[in-house]
């Protein structure tokens, strides 16, 4: 038998367990130890799932031995510990749920399950998936693999992380302003954003409803594209989701960048990026172009500079509705030697949530109450459709836009978490997608002072396809995506 | 826009979410300062502009009414902080 590679992707993996050249189960202890060796350093968990990992592994071999074929047949995977997992506890990130042990699997994991995947843990993030660093988890933040002093990004770090460093070939996030694509940036790793409604968000912890998508991680464009099409498609559980078939997100690889017609709207890099991030995304769209790609520097999104704004309207108000739910009654931390309900109520959720996320439920408080829901939020909605607009209108004529997915590499850990608005900056670039609803995708672009720069390309709705089509090429014809994290223990 | 500290703790009141004093005051400055950045929103012009509650194109999705199998109340109330029976246990909401 050879040896096992963890190094390969998921599709490498799945080709030598169809032939038979190593088990699932040997893949997945494998996978165990070296996930287990870098947790001291990267602390990209909050709850590992070995037990689970080992039996899904054996029920894995069964299916390869009857000689059943798919891409995820004994892929070890890591899913964000905002999904309900049944039996194994799901936090979000926050001492709210620290207890909290779902009785049932939310449908991407399920679907995951039915595939064959092989679950290794519940990735670290954000408190209930609120930040841009996976600093405000409250089971401690997790570090870059480029960079242990720095951080991965958020809110999905963990996902990214583990898969950047080699842990795992696969892992699931969340995106609600940016959450898939930045720490897919930051970590040199690919991430997508499916379009809204493309993906069940059944048994995800909700945040802001209206915005927020489940979506990949992965080392090349062929995982993603493979993990995409089993988690995504209707779900009469969700009624947000869009009743349209699953394609084949393969189907245009052969099709390289000839043709695309590609829209860079140049205030996005006129945005005062960190240095080496603007040299990066010129160099990628230099392969563009040689490629017979149509590069397009006229198009402009004129109210993408009011999305953030919009964003931290929208969110926080969805936020301030969704988490009210927790009341110390039904499940989870619980306060009871206040002297009322009241106060048992107030008390549970002041000492339960941590520093973000009251802010937040506070924005969206103040944003709903009496008096300044049309100036805010009604406001914000309507900015929103004029966004929404305007992508439709730059999409007339163009297949893809491109921009940077971070103004910036990775920063250090503290670096911006006494300062709430420069965190907000962080999804400068992927927040107006969300507004939106489309879909895109970060793909690893180069190196600027030794960490990982992103490229974020954003489609039409529904057509995850032509950016995959695009981050397949892009990265076949670079070789960014293969570079390995030195900062991780190997094994 | 600056807030009070009053207008802080209606805030926290209505959320029911207790803040400490010094919490209170951290939440008067940022929130203050992250409320002046809303104020780009007034440069674009919405007039006429419909509001977005989300952005897909579906309207009144159905499915068939039938009866399934639900989750038996053990499972629900595996969760609970305090339970009696089949239910969940809260203080007094009334004054006796």
């Amino acid at each position: 038998m050879p040896e096992i590679d963890l190094d390969a992707t998921a599709h490498e993996h799945a080709a030598h367990l169809r032939a038979g050249d190593y088990t699932a189960r040997a893949l997945a202890e494998a996978t165990l130890a070296r996930v287990q060796a870098q947790e001291p350093a990267l602390n990209a968990y909050i709850t590992l799932t070995e037990e689970r990992a080992l039996a899904q592994a054996d029920a894995a071999d069964v299916r390869l031995r009857a000689g059943e074929s798919g891409p995820l047949i004994g892929v070890p995977i890591a899913i964000k510990d905002l999904l309900c997992t049944r039996g194994v506890r799901t936090t979000a990130g926050s001492h709210m749920l620290e207890p909290f042990v779902p009785f049932y699997d939310a449908t991407v994991v399920a679907r995951l399950d039915a595939a064959g995947a092989v679950t290794v843990g519940k990735a670290n993030l954000d408190e209930f998936a609120m930040g841009s660093s996976t600093e405000f988890s409250a089971f401690g933040p997790t570090h870059n693999p480029w960079d242990l002093d720095r951080v991965p990004g958020g809110s999905s770090g963990g996902s990214a992380a583990t898969v950047a460093a080699r842990g795992v070939p696969l892992s699931i996030g969340t995106d609600t302003g940016g959450s898939i694509r930045q720490p897919a940036a930051l970590c040199g790793i690919l991430g997508l954003k499916p379009t809204y409604g493309r993906v069940s968000r059944f048994g995800v912890v909700a945040f802001a409803s209206s915005l927020e998508q489940v979506g990949p991680f992965g080392r090349d464009a062929e995982d993603v594209a493979r993990l995409l099409g089993v988690i995504a498609g209707p779900d009469e559980r969700d009624a947000t989701t869009a009743p349209m078939p699953v394609p084949d997100y393969t189907a245009d690889f052969g099709r390289g960048l000839g043709g695309l017609r590609v829209g860079v709207p140049q205030q996005f890099l006129d945005r005062g990026l960190g240095p080496g991030v603007g040299e990066a995304i010129e160099q990628a769209i230099a392969v563009f172009e040689r490629e017979g790609a149509i590069i397009d520097r006229s198009v402009t999104l004129p109210s993408a500079d009011a999305a953030l704004a919009v964003y931290y309207l929208i969110a926080p108000s969805e936020a301030s509705a969704n988490l009210a739910r927790y009341d110390g009654v039904k499940y989870g931390f619980s306060y009871h030697e206040g002297g009322s309900v009241e106060e048992d109520m107030a008390e549970t959720r002041g000492r339960g949530f941590g520093s973000e996320v009251k802010r937040r439920i506070m924005l969206g408080t103040y944003a709903l109450s009496t008096g300044y829901y049309d100036a805010y939020y009604l406001k914000a909605q309507r900015v929103r459709t004029t966004i929404s607009r305007e992508f439709d209108a730059a999409f007339a004529d163009h297949d893809l836009i491109l921009t940077p997915t971070s103004p910036t590499t990775a920063f250090r850990l503290g670096e911006k978490l006494s300062d709430p608005y420069a965190m907000y900056l962080n999804d400068l670039f992927t927040i107006p997608v969300n507004i939106g609803g489309n879909p895109a995708i970060s793909v690893p672009a180069g190196f600027a002072e030794g960490l990982p720069v992103g490229l974020h390309l954003i489609g039409r709705h529904f057509e995850e396809g032509t950016l995959l089509r695009a981050a397949h090429a892009y990265a076949t014809l670079t070789d960014w995506h293969m570079r390995r994290p030195p900062a991780t223990p190997a094994s | 826009m600056a807030l009070t500290a009053d207008e802080v703790r209606h805030i926290a009141r209505l959320a029911r979410v207790a803040l400490s004093d010094e919490e209170v005051e951290r939440m008067r400055e940022q929130l203050s300062g992250i409320l002046d950045h809303f104020a780009v929103l007034n440069d674009v012009d919405t007039e006429g502009v419909p509001p977005t509650a989300q952005s897909l194109d579906l309207a009144n999705v159905e499915r068939e009414d039938a009866p399934r199998p639900s989750a038996s109340p053990d499972e629900v109330l595996a969760n609970a902080p305090r339970r009696e029976g089949d239910y969940l246990r809260v203080r007094a909401v009334l004054d006796t």
